[in-house]
């Protein structure tokens, strides 16, 4: 066990250099994007003078790695900064900064509330489903059943997510009237409704990530069927659903974890076409409206979001990985 | 035996297996009858279809094998045209199996009682609280130690030899008409089997549960099986009472395999005293990292000699190999080549140093390149070591080939797996012998082999020691190879020499008390050797010796 704490630990060290690592790639690769803020904020109404007080307003004015560096030091401190754009309506508006509204972390936690509720609820639909339909199809493998399953999932897959979206937009809420096909939720709505705007955007983010997870349990219990122990199983007289079940899954339980895990990550950072569709005010939008006016603090935090959910569903899934091998878990 | 019922019943039966795209042969046209209580030996070599058959005789054919014709009945049920359901409900309830390798059988991931009463809550014969007193009564009968917790481990957790027998148990959890045992005991060392075998025979006895029993060891089978019959390609070849066939067999390929123990060497005269040894291991102390494996192991080597080092597996004979060769460096002691002190590392020494240990390894398969030819394999330390290129490499190699009795002609180009598992560990021999050296390490060399063909490996290697003087380690866990061509032992435990002299020494008492039970562990062809065996030692011994080894 204290074998799994010193993995734990030493992995999240590693994360952290590895998010350290990600917000200078970022930061780099948006200095290096033609225009900056000022430009993209000001538009065809842009003029030196212009452009040089929003820059010194923000801070643009100063070298970029000083920039870097200061917003690293914030950061570790756990002070992302201010959003541009906020600080500049802000300021507009007469008010002083710094009133605690205009600073990144209070522009980005609602949206990854939504994103992570969105991302939820289509977890829980699409891991159920695909454990379920690999189990099935491991064990009426090579049946029509497994293939007309495979192709399924594969085509869904391989479709654009927005042409999935428009497909369930017209079977769902346009033809048969169930589902708003406008999954605008704010803040306050009942946990009822928000659900019921959220299905459809669920639906559609269930139908892309179902044929990885569900390919990989069919292909890491099939793996094992050669086993002896399987084949010790069926001399036994083992019912076929009880061999995949008992004596096959919890010895796969290791690949198809990681499949989950990875897919999970997709679920939080992958998702902006399908909120652009549903218009759901998810972290997926902010992030790609924050770089069209290369708005860096949103971006840099997003980033490191998108980052760190990636390091610590990987981490999770090879911890849970360990534990799932009994020779782990009950030493000699 | 007429008087007994027939339990089951196979009739001319054929099976096929797929290899690529066509069906080929593995059984053809085998009758078998086995009544209520008895126990049928099958043997033969690998590939004779044996575990297929007993496999064929439980109903099942594993993916890639069909029936094409023939009939198997058990209990007046016609198993080849039965339906899944009808086939399930008999397996494990009426019909168990018991496999080769427990540890490869046993679910990594259940406990073991939980697997033992799997059988018996599926198939409803008893509930779980009741089937799990009775497994650990079973554990108890079976000897097992500490039968009232072990069922509550998980299979990684348990010996070999103790899974064996808990799978023996769980064969038995719903009391079975026939067990099916497929090489129950060939992956153990000789003195966890005799534990296993005595477990299996009273239990299948107490029972009166018929058996089939697979194996290709002849002195096993003796002592279980009530018949033998004998396999040879997917033919029946003989099937006689086991004294019968044991005092008097009729076919000639039947008498060709109980003669195979009887290959002896002639004694040697004594080495002369002073004479410099080829090898000689100076109190070697080694550890795998922090790990201590060998403990002041001190033995000599001289040439034209053959000394048999065995033990039990993980008592640190091929780790002794291991810094003979160099490949783990001692921490103390060293290795000297005649007489003169070796770099511990094998990449400081020459390549003269190297040339002098050579290896032959266990198994043939993996030890040779599979996208080289056999010329190439050979030829490749030809160059090396001696330096010949072009036609005298080439002339050379033919030599060698010639040398290990494979006609050049014919094998020169021909890719590993072309070759049967004899063929390719002659190969082996080649190559070691390309570096010219005075001393040959091999490593359990004929312990994948039938034992035909271990047979006219270890002729080979006799008639190469005459002719080329080389001297060997052979390390072995087989003590009838030990008495066949060795000239002097060395007995290891645990890391450490326990004992080691002139070979007639050995064989002979008094000897050091693990020596002794290593010698009467092996198996003989008397039918009533484990049973004298039993008496000798007293029941109880078999108990403890178990209970030493957790």
């Amino acid at each position: 066990m204290n074998s799994v704490l010193r993995i734990v630990l030493q992995r999240l060290g590693l994360g952290v250099v590895t998010l350290v690592v990600v917000s200078f790639v970022i930061f780099v690769a948006v200095n290096a994007m033609p225009g900056d803020f000022a430009q993209a904020i000001l538009g065809q109404g842009y003029t030196e003078e212009a452009g040089e007080a929003i820059r010194r307003e923000v801070g643009l004015d100063k070298p970029y790695f000083v920039r870097y560096f200061s917003w690293l030091g914030a950061a570790l401190t756990g002070d992302f900064g201010t959003s541009f754009a906020k600080a500049n309506f802000a300021a507009y508006a007469g008010n002083t900064a710094g009133s605690g509204l205009d600073t990144v972390a209070a522009s980005i936690a609602p949206r990854l509330e939504n994103t992570l509720f969105l991302a939820g609820v289509a977890a829980m639909i699409a891991v159920p489903i695909s454990l379920v339909l690999g189990l099935l199809a491991a064990l009426y493998r090579n049946t029509i059943f497994d293939r007309f399953t495979n192709i399924f999932t594969l085509s869904s897959i391989s479709s654009p997510e927005f042409f999935l979206a428009y497909i369930l937009i017209l079977l769902l809420a346009v033809l048969n009237p169930l589902l708003p096909s406008l999954s605008n939720v704010f803040e306050g709505m009942p946990f009822s409704e928000r659900f019921i705007k959220t299905l459809l955007p669920a639906l559609t983010l269930t139908l892309v990530v179902t044929a990885h997870m569900m390919r990989m349990t069919r292909a890491a219990i099939i793996n094992l069927l050669a086993s002896p122990y399987i084949e010790m199983a069926r001399l036994k007289g083992i019912s076929p659903m009880r061999i995949i079940v008992v004596h096959a899954l919890p010895n796969a339980l290791a690949p198809i974890i990681n499949v989950i895990a990875l897919n999970l990550a997709y679920l939080i950072t992958g998702v902006v076409v399908v909120e652009v569709v549903f218009v759901y005010p998810g972290i997926g939008q902010l992030f790609v409206d924050s770089v069209k006016i290369r708005d860096i603090p949103v971006v840099q935090a997003s980033c490191l979001i998108f980052a760190a959910a990636y390091i610590l569903l990987n981490l999770l899934a090879d911890v849970l990985s360990i534990l799932s091998n009994p020779r782990l878990r009950h030493p000699k | 035996m007429s008087e007994k019922e027939v339990l089951v019943t196979i009739r001319d039966l054929y099976l096929e297996g797929r290899t690529d795209e066509t069906w080929m042969p593995i059984i053809n046209g085998v009758d078998l009858t086995l009544h209520k209580g008895e126990v049928l030996g099958l043997i033969g070599e690998s590939g004779a279809g044996k575990s297929t058959l007993g496999l064929a005789a439980m109903g099942f054919t594993r993916d890639g094998v069909r029936i094409k014709k023939g009939s198997v009945e058990f209990d007046g049920i016609d198993l080849v045209n039965a339906s899944a359901a009808v086939k399930r409900g008999l397996l494990g309830k009426r019909i168990a199996y018991v496999a080769q390798s427990a540890a490869a059988s046993f679910n990594p991931a259940h406990k073991l009682i939980d697997q033992h009463s799997e059988a018996p809550i599926q198939h409803g014969v008893m509930a779980k609280s009741e089937s799990e007193a009775d497994g650990i009564e079973l554990y108890r009968r079976l000897r097992l130690p500490n039968p009232e917790q072990i069922g509550f481990r998980y299979p990684h957790q348990v010996s070999g030899g103790q899974l064996q027998r808990a799978m023996t148990a769980m064969a038995m959890s719903c009391r079975p008409d026939l067990i099916i045992f497929d090489e129950p005991t060939t992956a153990l060392d000789v003195t966890t089997q005799i534990e296993v075998l005595a477990s299996i025979r009273d239990i299948v006895e107490q029972f009166n549960t018929a058996a089939i029993y697979i194996t290709h060891d002849l002195a096993v089978v003796a002592q279980m099986a009530d018949n033998i019959k004998v396999l040879l390609k997917g033919d029946e070849v003989e099937e006689a009472d086991t004294r019968t066939m044991l005092a008097d067999p009729r076919e000639d390929y039947t008498k060709s395999l109980w003669a195979v123990r009887s290959f002896q060497r002639p004694k040697k005269p004594a080495v002369q005293k002073g004479a410099v040894p080829v090898v000689r291991v100076n109190h070697v102390t080694a550890a795998y990292g922090t790990t201590p494996v060998l403990f002041d192991v001190d033995f000599e080597i001289h040439e034209g000699r053959t000394v048999a080092v065995v033990g039990e597996s993980g008592s640190g004979k091929s780790t002794a190999a291991r810094c003979i060769t160099g490949l783990l460096p001692p921490k103390e002691g060293q290795i000297e080549f005649e007489g003169v002190a070796m770099p511990a590392d094998y990449r400081r020494r020459n390549k003269d140093q190297l040339r002098q240990a050579q290896m032959i390894y266990q198994m043939a398969d993996t030890a040779l390149n599979p996208r080289k030819t056999i010329g190439e394999i050979i030829g490749r330390p030809v160059q090396f070591y001696t330096g010949l290129t072009g036609n005298e490499r080439r002339r050379r190699v033919d030599e060698l080939l010639a040398e290990i009795e494979l006609e050049p002609s014919i094998y020169h180009d021909r890719l590993p797996s072309e070759l049967s598992g004899g063929q390719k560990q002659r190969v082996g021999i080649a190559r070691a012998l390309a570096a010219e050296p005075k001393f040959i390490i091999c490593d359990e060399v004929t312990s994948a082999l039938d034992q035909l063909v271990a047979e006219g490996i270890l002729k080979l290697l006799a008639r190469l020691q005459d002719t080329l003087g080389l001297s060997y380690m052979f390390i072995t866990h087989d003590l009838a190879t030990v008495k066949s061509i060795a000239d002097e032992v060395v007995v290891m435990k645990d890391g450490k020499v326990v004992e080691q002299g002139p070979k007639d020494e050995m064989f002979k008492p008094p000897h050091h008390a693990y020596t002794d039970l290593l010698l009467s562990s092996v198996p003989e062809m008397d039918p009533d050797w484990l049973t004298n065996l039993l008496a000798e030692r007293g029941v109880d011994n078999i108990g403890d010796a178990a209970v030493d080894k957790m």
